[in-house]
């Protein structure tokens, strides 16, 4: 838990498997027939082993990184700033009901 | 069960059966909102009540831009309660996106953390009935609280049947510490209280360390609770629930009682208990199956490239250790010690959430026997009357003091006192001007208790001759007479006296 945490670096680049995309897909909810499944797999394997062909390139004393930045600790202080007015927050939201936002009934639990 | 019929409604078999058949594990998950000023990643106001999405901004709305910035002071509470709870502190750890579509958050994630808890293996001990038992804690985290929904069209306002839902982001961004304990085990027949007490001990630990307000009521302590049952203590764990909205205290122990009743019926009939999320409703006592965990649970966590890391500095780490305040457990027995109560005087008074309003009754000059007499007599039957805590009644440990230092006074009898309390409460001032304004003083001028006690003595001259035979017991009578008279404001000490007097 205190050195930053080193995932175990695949030997090979890994591929996506249009199983993959597909659970992704419904994971996302987002609809995709099988046309577009057969279509969409292929291109994201390869964006995916772009990236990670920068694995090849670190060596093993290169701790993998989540941020661009060397920054850590970036803290703000505990003061309050003003809030936007309900009427800014609820433009955007596609039906508003009470001053709350309006979404179509939720199926299924709260997470 | 009086409903059988209806499938959410289960077989459950008596729970002191339930047990002597199986042996119930826990795991609780409790979820505590800070009392910062200012939500986890930005400056809208962290209030409860407010008027609805009237704090809310582009980064606690997730728009399109928006730069969180972390809340020092969240990070030194969760630091203080990890510490608070014998935990080490992480030298270096990250938010993590928890990826799900739901909405009570808008930005389709909430900002947690992951595999990198800021504290973790921990330990707190619990006193349950008297006895020690240690709760081990796996970890606290750093996370933001989510919006609330309203559900329309239901029946109850519950998403079953509803039309569409409503959703306020006031509370999407607080701060929250989800505390989360290894399996406890072995605690038997017991486990509801165990788990009752630990909940209770959290909200005393962490209403010591000033960080939350923790209200079970409105929300800002609330409490997951995991059950399973196994055959015997040595076999292996068996299939858990976990139970959501377990949001009072009698609920913890409620929820997990019909729990074990409920999984020892299936395990009775040879069916397996499902892995699934289950609901409490408190108004009939029973959980309902929710959803079961299935591909939702695949949250797909990553690290916040928003955020960076957090490396708490060691020395503060150690200055913040240094400034813990005292643990509860301590100042139950110093506090008692220094007030001379018993044991069962002590339970009362902790039952009751008395401990805090006595210290400070007691400091602001009361005895401890009479801020305890007071706290938990006249004032809790008052709350209870009043359906509030006593803390939340209105009139403060200095005012009950004060009256206390009346009655020493003789400025007021118990009887009187009990009347000024009534003023206190009702909004009249401080006790000294209720004395004044309602008249309450005791009659401490001995010429009219004179006259009084004259006018009783000619009124029962058969009780006048048994007192003057020596029959000392029957002067009840007249004291009550006089007092009576007086309209109660009398000093029945001083009446009895000057009966004695003038009938020896
Ligand atoms: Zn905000």
């Amino acid at each position: 838990m205190s050195d930053p945490p080193s995932a175990p670096r695949p030997e090979s680049a890994p591929t996506m498997s249009r199983d993959e995309v597909s659970r992704l897909a419904q994971l996302a909810r987002i609809d995709l027939s099988g046309a577009e499944l057969d279509h969409l797999a292929p291109q994201l394997a390869v964006i995916v082993d772009s990236v990670a062909a920068v694995s090849s390139v670190a060596a093993d004393d290169i701790p993998p990184s989540s941020h661009a930045l060397p920054l850590q600790n970036v803290f703000r202080a505990d003061e309050t700033r003003p809030s936007l007015t309900p009427d800014e927050v609820l433009a955007g939201a596609p039906a508003s009901e009470q001053q709350r936002f309006s979404v179509p009934r939720i199926l299924g639990e709260e997470p | 069960m009086t409903t059988p019929s209806h499938r959410t409604v289960p077989d459950v078999v008596a729970y002191d059966e339930a047990v002597a058949r199986y042996d119930p594990v826990m795991g609780l998950e409790v979820h505590v909102e800070l009392n910062t000023a200012s939500k986890m990643f930005c400056g809208c106001a962290a209030v409860f009540g407010a008027e609805p999405n009237t704090l809310t901004c582009p980064v606690c709305l997730g728009l399109p831009g928006a730069l969180p910035v972390v809340n020092g002071k969240a990070v030194e509470s969760a630091i203080r309660i990890g510490l608070a709870l014998n935990c080490e502190i992480a030298d270096w750890c990250r938010f993590a996106r928890k990826n799900y579509f739901y909405p009570d958050m808008p930005k389709n994630f909430q900002t947690s953390q992951y595999d990198e808890p800021i504290a973790f293996e921990g330990y707190t001990d619990v006193d349950v009935d008297g006895e020690t038992v240690r709760v081990e804690i796996e970890r606290a985290h750093m996370e933001e609280d989510t919006g609330k929904s309203l559900h329309v069209g239901g029946a109850t306002g519950r998403i079953h049947g509803a039309s569409h839902s409503l959703v306020d982001y006031n509370r999407a961004g607080i701060p929250l510490i989800e505390i989360v304990t290894k399996p406890i085990e072995g605690t038997g027949v017991r486990a509801p209280a165990v788990a009752k007490a630990y909940v209770a001990h959290l909200r005393e630990l962490l209403r010591g360390l000033g960080v939350s307000d923790v209200r079970m009521d409105q929300g800002s302590l609330r409490c997951d609770v995991n059950l399973s049952l196994r055959a015997s203590a040595d076999a292996k764990l068996g299939t858990r629930s976990e139970t959501k909205n377990v949001n009072s205290l009698r609920s913890v122990e409620r929820a997990i009682r019909y729990e074990v009743s409920r999984q020892a019926a299936r395990l009775d009939a040879g069916e397996r208990v499902v892995q699934e999320t289950r609901h409490w409703h408190e108004d009939t006592g029973v959980t309902t199956s929710g959803r079961v965990k299935s591909d939702a649970e695949d949250y797909r966590y990553f690290p916040e490239p928003d955020l960076v890391p957090i490396a708490p500095d060691r020395k503060w780490v150690d200055r913040l250790r240094s400034a813990l305040p005292e643990p509860p457990a301590m100042r139950r027995g110093r506090l008692q010690t220094d007030w001379g109560f018993s044991d069962l005087e002590m339970r009362d008074v902790l039952g009751a959430g008395a401990q805090s309003l006595i210290e400070e009754t007691v400091a602001a000059g009361a005895s401890p026997a009479s801020a305890r007499k007071w706290w938990l007599s006249e004032l809790a039957r008052r709350a209870n009357d009043a359906g509030m805590t006593l803390a939340e009644l209105p009139i403060t440990p200095a005012q009950v003091a004060a009256v206390q230092g009346l009655v020493d006074a003789g400025r007021v009898n118990d009887k009187l006192a009990r009347q000024v309390l009534d003023g206190v409460l009702a909004g009249e001032g401080e006790p000294g001007d209720v004395v004044t304004t309602r008249g309450l003083e005791v009659v401490s001028d001995d010429s009219s208790l004179s006259v009084a006690v004259d006018r009783a003595i000619e009124a029962n001259p058969d009780v006048a001759a048994k007192i003057r035979a020596g029959k000392v017991a029957a002067a009840g009578a007249l004291i009550g007479a006089v007092m009576k008279e007086m309209r109660g404001q009398a000093d029945a000490g001083r009446v009895r006296e000057l009966v004695l007097e003038k009938l020896s």
